[in-house]
């Protein structure tokens, strides 16, 4: 059976919360370069240039693209061929957390206690970690880290089947539509469909991982998609909340099989710095 | 057209300015957010000095990174506003003219700016590498403790801004978003 040192893990860790912080990826990049072309808005077409020159300077400097270097979310798939030795898994991606976020000159934004004291920890750990064990003897870590503002107006609901299309629609509408300027336009809308309450949030944060510009396999999905993007854009939120045609840079949406008596929606904002970053071990 | 507008801010220059109108800051303002406004609120309610004099100043809303080697500080753009707005009032009574920040405002901020003839810029969100470039100095001013979450005094140049909601209380976010939606 291959052996894996959980060191690997922690250096690779430290790593990727430094990079997925100072480099945006390729696709979001390239989203927002044709999103230039397509705004309308004189002002908001300007904020876009301005988000395509902060990225250009965060990657030049090695600096955050936003202060906001988030939570620290990862996505990890666990290869049921390997086995991890030298320590705990979970602990050695938090050490790399702590690591990455202070040798990174990242910003550490975890509060212990969520009610009373709100404490920060002082090295963004806990970091929170999705594992799923996969076929193969690979360990497949993403990272996403999420800022606070757009995670804040997201929103899940547990609609029945009986609303149907015209239902789901009107509710990730409604959610965008309330964010306004507040969650830094243009928006990724990452949706989750079906499942129980913890998996379409679950799914909903997935489908922001997908790569800009792809859509889901199923083409009624698909067309969903389009059908939604549309709408949001004709919010006219824009770049910044500036008005504008841009108000999202894609909807994704995933979906799993749900209860006979259930259609439940969560709807993920992310803002346009849509940092994630992959490393296989 | 860009203006320039330097700190502390007068009347006659928050008059000036329109809703939509772009504008470059140079000189001092103070940062604070969530933590370091809920210890403003309390020093005012028991009646004490605040640690900074707030006349005629502004607050950007950011809690920054920290700073590289060499750098007066870390990336720096905007927090949402909103979550301020509780608080914004009061210090706006006791002569807070300007806030920077990014997302909206409730009625009662608004109200406000229009009573204390005050304005509200919005910074680019999520462009703070870009902003942290016009900051020329850092220092920490009050809760230290509270981290990113501190009162830092700002020494800036040239920091980009636009004016979202001014002394008549027109917003852009709406005049904005009338024009284009569908």
């Amino acid at each position: 059976m291959r052996e894996l040192n959980v060191d690997v893990i922690t250096n690779t860790v430290e790593k990727l919360c430094i990079e997925s912080n100072y480099f945006l990826p390729q696709d979001a990049k390239k989203a927002l370069e044709e999103a230039v072309m397509k705004e309308e808005s004189p002002i908001g077409k300007d904020a876009l240039l301005n988000i395509l020159k902060n990225q250009e300077i965060a990657g030049r400097n090695r600096v955050p693209i936003c202060q906001d270097t988030g939570l620290a979310v990862f996505f990890i798939e666990l290869g049921q061929d390997l086995r991890l030795v030298g320590g705990d898994f979970n602990e050695a991606i938090n050490e790399g957390v702590r690591r990455g976020y202070k040798n990174g000159y990242l910003r550490k934004s975890v509060v212990d206690d969520p009610i009373f004291l709100r404490k920060n920890t002082g090295d963004n750990t806990p970091a929170i970690i999705h594992t799923t064990i996969v076929k193969g003897d690979k360990l497949k870590i993403t990272i996403a880290p999420k800022g606070g503002g757009s995670e804040n107006m997201s929103a899940l609901r547990m609609l029945t089947p009986s609303e149907g299309v015209k239902g789901i629609k009107e509710f990730i509408v409604e959610t965008v539509d309330r964010a306004g300027s507040n969650p830094c336009p243009p928006v990724i809308v990452g949706v989750g469909i079906g499942g129980t309450v913890e998996m379409t949030a679950l799914i909903a944060k997935k489908a922001l991982l997908r790569t800009l510009g792809e859509h889901n396999s199923n083409p009624e999905v698909a067309k969903l998609e389009n059908e939604l993007l549309e709408e949001i854009n004709n919010l006219g939120i824009g770049p910044q909340g500036f008005g504008g045609r841009i108000t999202a840079l894609a909807v994704n949406i995933e979906t799993f099989p749900a209860h006979l008596a259930s259609m439940p929606v969560a709807v993920n904002i992310q803002c346009h710095a849509a940092r994630h970053m992959t490393a296989i071990l | 057209m860009t203006r320039i507008i330097n700190t502390p801010l007068t009347d006659e220059v928050t008059c000036s300015l329109h809703a939509g109108d772009r504008a470059l800051i140079n000189g001092i303002i103070y940062t604070g957010r969530d933590a370091a406004h809920k210890r403003l609120a309390e020093l005012l309610e028991r009646g004490e000095k605040l640690p900074f004099e707030i006349k005629g100043q502004i607050i950007y809303y950011v809690g920054p990174c920290p700073a590289k080697p060499g750098k007066a500080i870390g990336s720096a753009g905007p927090t949402t506003s909103g979550r301020m707005d509780a608080y914004t009032p009061g210090l706006m009574k006791i002569g807070l003219k300007g806030m920077i920040g990014k997302g909206e405002c409730s009625k009662s901020v608004i109200d406000s700016i229009v009573r204390h003839k005050g304005v509200y810029f919005a910074a680019a969100g999520g462009a703070g590498a870009l902003l942290a470039e016009t900051v020329k100095e850092a220092e920490v001013v009050a809760f230290a403790d509270l981290g990113p979450e501190a009162v830092f005094r700002l020494k800036v140049e040239k920091f980009p801004v636009t004016v979202i909601i001014d002394t008549e209380g027109k917003n852009l976010y709406e005049i904005g978003r009338s024009q284009y939606q569908k």
